[in-house]
C-alpha cells in the first residue's frame, strides 16, 4: 500500500508502487498523459508524488532502455533532413523532461560511453550541466568552477548589440558597441542562440607580458592606435523625461520655455538649447546644468495674498536639468502620454564613449581588468612580423586564478585568425589543444603560440618570447565617465546640514564610524574635529536656562533667550548642527536637555 | 642581597610596579655593588617608562579594533574531538561573543581535570573518569518488557554497567523508590519489575513511569555527560562535557590548582573574581590561538579587566559594562537610545562630556591624544 499524492494533495493508495509509476511514465511517453507530468517515488516515506502544476524547472533527457539510448542515428538523420523536429522526439517518447523530483529516481549517464544496464536516461550533451551563460565560456571545463561563474557574470555586463531596434527605444542606461564581432573561439551554444545576431565583444590581439607595470594588479594596457581606429568604442544612451502632472484645482504643469517672471528662474543661458515648445532641439550638445526640458509648475500653496498676484509670478520653475557630471547630445525625442493621460516628453541623450584609462575590460574567463595606460602605437611592443598587440595582459593574472581556458583561447584564436575558420570550444567537447597547436604549426607559426617581440620604445629585442594570439574581449559597462567624481565644497542636506551623498548630488565621501576610529587611535583629535566640521554652527545659548536662543531682528539682531527673553546672558557656542537637531528631538520627547556652560580656558 | 641594597631598590616603589621590584631583588646576585645596582635599577626604570602607554593613548579603542578586525577572519564555529562526535566544542566567533557577553548559559560547558601525580596512570585516570560521569537510571535499562495482562513492566538491567559502577539492583531500586510511587516493585538480581498498586488502569501509566524514572541520577557528578581521558604532555587529563567544579574539587585525587572549567560564571562562583578574570583571558586566547590569529594578549587583558573591575563578571552588553558608562550620550549611542535618554531625564543626570563618543557628537575635540592637554593656568 503506497499513498499517492497529486500536486501534493492526497488522492488515494495503490498496491504496487513500482508498476504504477511505470504505468504513469509509459502513458506519458506514449502521449496519453501530457508530457509535463512528472512522477516521483519517495522510497523513504513510501509515497508517490505526481506533479503536473506550474513552476517546476524541468530539463530534457534522452530515455535509455536496457542500456541503449532510444535516440538513434536514424533520428539524427531525420532531424538533419528536417523530417522531424524536437517536439516530435518528445511525442515519440525518445526525449522526456524531468523535474527536480523525478530526477531523484533517475540514473543519468553523462555520455553514452558510460551507459550501463542500470541507467534510465542519457544527457543530450555533457555540457548541459551548465546554464546558457556559463556555456558561453570556451574551454570552460579547463577552469576552476568559481572562474567559470565569474566569467559568465561578466558576459552579462558586456556592451554589445543588445537590440536591433535600439535607435527607437528609450532604455535606461543603454550601451551599444560600435563594431561588434563574432568570437573566433566559440561554442555550440553561440550557434544555438544566434550569437552572430547580437555579439558583444571584439577579437583583439592579446599579448601576455608586462609593460612597465601598468598592467599590474589586474590592469590591462590598450593600444592607443587601435582605440583611435575604433576598438571597443561604444555609445551610451540615457533618457531624460518630464511629464505634465495634474494637481488639485485643475492646475497643470506646463512644458514650455519658462517665463522670466517664474519663481526660481535660471539664467537665460541655461535655457539656450530649448526650442519654442520647451524641449531641447535634436543634436544639441548639452552638459550638466543645461535645461533639457523646460517646465513650470503651479504654485505649491495658494494663500490668500497670492491669489491677487499675476499667475505667472506665482508659478514655479521645475525644469529638467542635466545632473552633475552628465553630458551628451540630444539624440531622439518622443512625445507621448503616460498611463494617466498626462503629456510625457522623453529625450534620449547620446554620448560616444571612447575607451579611456579606468574603463573595464574582460576576457570570457573571469579575467577582468581596468585599463591602466593607453600606449601609442609607436611605443607598443611588436612582433617580428610587425603585429602590435591591441591589449597587453599581465602574466600574474593566470597563476593564482588557474584559468587555463584563457591561455587555450589565445592559441585557438590565433590559429582561427590565420586559418580563417572558427574554433569550437564547447564545454567538454572542444577541439583538443594539441590539434590547435598542430594546425598552428602547419600555418608556419610556433606551436606554443610564442613570438619574438621587440620593445617599441627602444627597438630592442625582448629577452623572452611573448605568448600572443587573438582573444575575444568584452568591454564592460562600468566606465569611469559614469563614476568619476570629486568634491571639496558642495551641496548640503537641508535637515542635517551635512554634505549630500552620491555622485548625482555632487556628494561627499562619508568618513564613517570605523574611519573615525582611526583618527582617535592616532590621537589626532583636532584633525578629527576638523573633518567633522562640515555641519559646524555657532548658536546662542542661554546661560541661565541652557536652552538655544535666537536672534531677533526687531531688537537689533540681539540674541534672545527662549525662556528669559532679554533677561539672560547669551553665549555663542560652537557645535555640530546634528547635535542641535538632537537637542530639538530631546525637547520634542519632553526631555529638557540643559546645557551647563563653562569657560574652557 | 644586603639590607641597604634592598632599601635602595624599595625606594623606587611608586615608580616601578611591585612585581618588577621583586624581580630585581630576586635575580640580582649578592655580589652586586651599589653602583651596579643603581645602574640596573635606572636602566630598568628607563625601559619600564619606555614600555608604558603614553598618556592620552586610547587603549580601549585600539583593543576593540585589534580584536574586532581579526574577528572578521574567524572561520569554523565548532571543533570536534578526534573520534568522539558528541564532543564538539564551540569556538570561533560564537565562543568569543559568548565570553565577552558573559553569557550565563554557554553552549558547551567543559572541564579539564588534572590529576595529582600519585594518580596519574592511565588505568586510574580511566577509572576516575568513569566514576565521575553522570549515569541516570535510563542508562541501566537493557530491555523493557511490558506485560499487558498483568499490567506490569520488567526492566532487565545492564549487568556490565552495574558491575562497572559497583552497584546492585537494590541500589537502583532505592534510587527510583520515590519516583515509582503507586507501583509495587519486585527487585531481582538483574531485573526490576513494577506492578501497579490497586486497580490497573491504563498501560500508558507504565510508559509514563518509565519516562519518569529515566533521568534519575544514580551515580557520578551532576551535569557531567561525557568524559574523555586524554594524554597531554607526560600526564593524563580528563576532558568532560558539562561542568561541576565545586563537586570535582571534593575529590582528593584531583589537582585543584590546575583543574579548570570554561564557564566563566562558574569559575567566578567557585574561585572568585581574579580567577574569573584570568579565565576570560585564557578562554579568549584559546579561541584566537585555535584560529591561527595573532592578537596581543594585552588587548584581551584590558577587556577582561573592564569586565571584572566591579568585582562581578559583567559582559560587554548594554546591561553590563556599557551601563556603567558615565555619559548618557555614550550609552544612548550604543543601544536602546530612547530608554537611556528617558531614564537619564527622570534622574536628572549630568553628562560631563569627558569621553570620546559625546565629544564626537557635539563636534568638540575628543579628550585623547592632541585633544587631551589643556591650560592649567586661568586666562586673564
Amino acid at each position: 500500500m503506497v499513498d499517492v499524492y497529486l500536486n501534493s494533495r492526497y488522492v488515494g493508495t495503490v498496491d504496487d508502487a513500482k508498476s504504477f509509476v511505470e504505468d504513469v511514465k509509459d502513458l506519458r511517453r506514449k502521449g496519453t498523459l501530457a508530457d509535463d507530468v512528472n512522477v516521483f517515488t519517495d522510497v523513504a516515506s513510501n509515497e508517490v508524488y505526481i506533479m503536473c502544476d506550474e513552476g517546476r524547472a524541468r530539463r530534457p533527457l534522452i530515455i535509455v532502455r536496457n542500456g541503449k539510448p532510444l535516440l538513434t542515428d536514424r533520428h539524427i538523420k531525420q532531424l538533419e533532413d528536417g523530417e522531424i523536429t524536437w517536439t516530435d522526439l518528445v511525442h515519440q517518447g525518445v526525449i522526456e523532461y524531468l523535474d527536480a523530483a523525478e530526477e531523484e529516481n533517475a540514473l543519468v549517464a553523462y555520455s553514452d560511453e558510460f551507459l550501463t544496464q542500470d541507467h534510465t536516461h542519457l544527457e543530450i550533451t555533457p555540457g548541459s550541466i551548465s546554464g546558457v551563460t556559463a556555456a558561453l565560456v570556451p574551454y570552460g571545463n579547463y577552469n576552476p568552477s568559481s572562474r567559470l561563474i565569474i566569467g559568465s557574470k561578466h558576459q552579462k555586463q558586456s556592451l554589445g548589440f543588445y537590440a536591433a531596434n535600439f535607435h527607437l527605444r528609450m532604455d535606461m542606461d543603454a550601451n551599444i558597441l560600435h563594431y561588434p564581432q563574432m568570437p573566433l573561439v566559440k561554442t555550440k551554444i553561440h550557434d544555438v542562440m544566434n550569437y552572430h545576431e547580437h555579439p558583444s565583444g571584439q577579437n583583439l590581439v592579446v599579448a601576455i607580458m608586462c609593460y612597465d607595470g601598468y598592467n599590474m594588479e589586474d590592469g590591462v594596457i590598450l593600444n592607443k592606435g587601435s582605440i583611435e581606429r575604433g576598438l571597443a568604442r561604444s555609445t551610451y544612451f540615457k533618457p531624460v523625461a518630464a511629464e505634465e502632472l495634474r494637481y488639485s484645482g485643475g492646475l497643470v504643469d506646463e512644458i514650455c520655455v519658462p517665463d522670466k517672471e517664474v519663481k526660481g528662474f535660471r539664467t537665460e543661458t541655461d535655457y539656450r538649447f530649448l526650442e519654442g515648445d520647451g524641449i531641447v532641439y535634436p543634436e544639441a550638445k548639452v552638459r550638466d546644468g543645461d535645461v533639457i526640458i523646460g517646465r513650470t509648475s503651479p504654485p505649491r500653496f495658494l494663500s490668500g495674498s497670492d491669489e491677487y498676484n499675476l499667475s505667472a509670478g506665482t508659478r514655479r520653475e521645475s525644469s529638467i536639468v542635466l545632473k552633475h557630471g552628465d553630458r551628451g547630445v540630444a539624440d531622439f525625442i518622443v512625445l507621448s502620454e503616460n498611463d494617466e493621460g498626462n503629456r510625457l516628453v522623453q529625450v534620449r541623450l547620446r554620448e560616444e564613449r571612447i575607451p579611456e584609462i579606468g574603463d573595464k575590460f574582460t576576457s570570457r574567463h573571469g579575467q577582468k581588468g581596468v585599463m591602466g595606460i593607453m600606449v601609442s602605437q609607436g611605443d607598443a611592443p611588436f612582433s617580428t612580423s610587425g603585429v602590435v598587440p591591441d591589449l597587453i595582459f599581465t602574466p600574474h593574472g593566470i597563476s593564482s586564478r588557474m584559468t587555463l581556458s584563457h591561455l587555450i583561447e589565445i592559441v585557438g584564436g590565433k590559429m582561427a585568425a590565420l586559418q580563417g575558420r572558427f574554433v569550437d570550444g564547447t564545454l567538454f567537447e572542444a577541439e583538443p589543444e594539441e590539434k590547435l597547436r598542430e594546425e598552428l604549426l602547419s600555418l608556419g607559426m610556433r606551436d606554443d603560440g610564442k613570438e619574438v617581440f621587440y620593445d617599441g620604445r627602444t627597438g630592442k629585442r625582448m629577452l623572452a618570447r611573448i605568448y600572443v594570439g587573438n582573444m575575444y574581449y568584452l568591454r564592460l559597462r562600468h566606465m569611469v565617465a559614469n563614476k568619476m567624481q570629486s568634491r571639496a565644497r558642495g551641496p548640503i542636506q537641508l535637515l542635517t546640514r551635512q554634505p549630500t551623498e552620491g555622485k548625482a548630488k555632487e556628494g561627499g565621501l562619508r568618513l564613517g564610524e570605523m574611519e573615525k576610529d582611526t583618527f582617535i587611535a592616532h590621537g589626532a583629535s583636532l584633525l578629527l574635529k576638523e573633518r567633522f566640521d562640515a555641519d559646524r554652527v555657532v548658536l546662542p545659548v542661554c546661560d541661565k536656562s541652557g536652552l538655544l536662543g535666537f536672534y531677533d531682528a526687531r531688537r537689533g539682531n540681539r540674541a534672545i533667550s527662549a525662556l528669559y527673553g532679554e533677561n539672560s546672558e547669551m553665549s555663542d557656542i560652537e557645535m555640530s548642527y546634528a547635535f542641535k537637531l538632537l537637542l530639538d528631538e530631546f525637547r520634542s520627547i519632553g526631555i529638557y536637555a540643559k546645557l551647563n556652560l563653562k569657560d574652557k580656558y | 642581597m644586603r639590607k641597604e641594597h634592598e632599601e635602595f631598590v624599595d625606594s623606587f616603589e611608586g615608580q616601578l610596579p611591585p612585581s618588577i621590584i621583586a624581580e630585581i631583588k630576586d635575580t640580582c646576585p649578592a655580589s652586586v655593588t651599589k653602583e651596579q645596582l643603581k645602574e640596573i635599577v635606572e636602566l630598568t626604570l628607563g625601559l619600564y617608562k619606555h614600555c608604558r602607554v603614553n598618556a592620552g593613548e586610547c587603549v580601549g579603542l585600539v583593543s576593540a579594533e585589534s580584536i574586532g578586525e581579526p574577528g572578521t577572519q574567524m572561520t569554523l564555529n565548532t571543533f570536534h574531538f578526534a573520534g568522539v562526535s558528541e564532543m564538539n566544542v564551540t569556538t570561533g566567533l560564537p565562543r568569543i561573543i559568548e565570553i565577552f557577553d558573559a553569557q550565563k548559559e554557554i553552549k558547551t560547558p567543559m572541564m579539564e581535570i588534572y590529576m595529582k601525580p600519585s594518580h596519574n596512570d592511565l588505568e586510574k585516570v580511566k577509572k576516575f573518569a568513569i566514576k565521575i560521569k553522570e549515569v541516570v537510571f535510563g542508562d541501566f535499562g537493557a530491555e523493557y518488557v511490558l506485560n499487558i495482562f498483568e499490567q506490569s513492566m520488567t526492566i532487565k538491567l545492564n549487568k556490565a554497567l552495574l558491575s562497572e559502577r559497583g552497584l546492585s539492583s537494590k541500589d537502583l531500586a532505592a534510587a527510583v523508590k520515590v519516583k515509582s510511587k503507586g507501583f509495587n516493585m519486585e527487585v531481582g538480581n538483574d531485573f526490576l519489575t513494577f506492578v501497579h498498586k490497586g486497580k490497573p488502569e491504563e498501560i500508558r501509566q507504565l510508559y509514563d513511569l518509565r519516562e519518569k524514572m529515566r533521568p534519575v541520577k544514580i551515580d557520578g557528578l551532576k551535569g557531567i555527560t561525557q568524559v574523555l581521558p586524554v594524554k597531554r604532555g607526560d600526564e593524563y587529563i580528563i576532558l568532560t562535557l558539562g561542568t561541576n567544579l565545586e563537586a570535582i574539587f571534593e575529590y582528593p585525587e584531583v589537582d585543584i590548582s590546575r583543574t579548570m572549567s570554561n564557564d566563566i560564571h562558574e569559575v567566578y562562583n567557585v574561585l572568585g573574581i581574579e580567577a574569573a578574570r584570568q579565565a576570560v583571558i585564557n578562554e579568549v586566547f584559546k579561541v584566537i590561538e585555535s584560529q591561527g590569529l595573532n592578537i596581543d594578549i594585552r588587548h584581551i587583558m584590558l577587556v577582561s579587566d573592564i569586565m571584572c573591575i566591579t568585582g562581578a563578571v559583567k559582559g560587554i552588553t548594554r546591561y553590563g559594562v556599557v551601563s556603567e558608562k558615565a555619559s548618557v550620550l555614550a550609552r544612548a549611542s550604543f543601544e536602546t537610545p530612547i530608554k537611556h535618554l528617558i531614564s537619564a531625564a527622570l534622574e536628572s543626570e549630568t553628562d560631563r562630556l569627558t569621553s570620546v563618543v559625546e565629544n564626537v557628537m557635539i563636534n568638540q575635540p575628543v579628550p585623547l591624544g592632541t585633544g587631551l592637554p589643556g591650560l592649567i593656568t586661568k586666562l586673564k
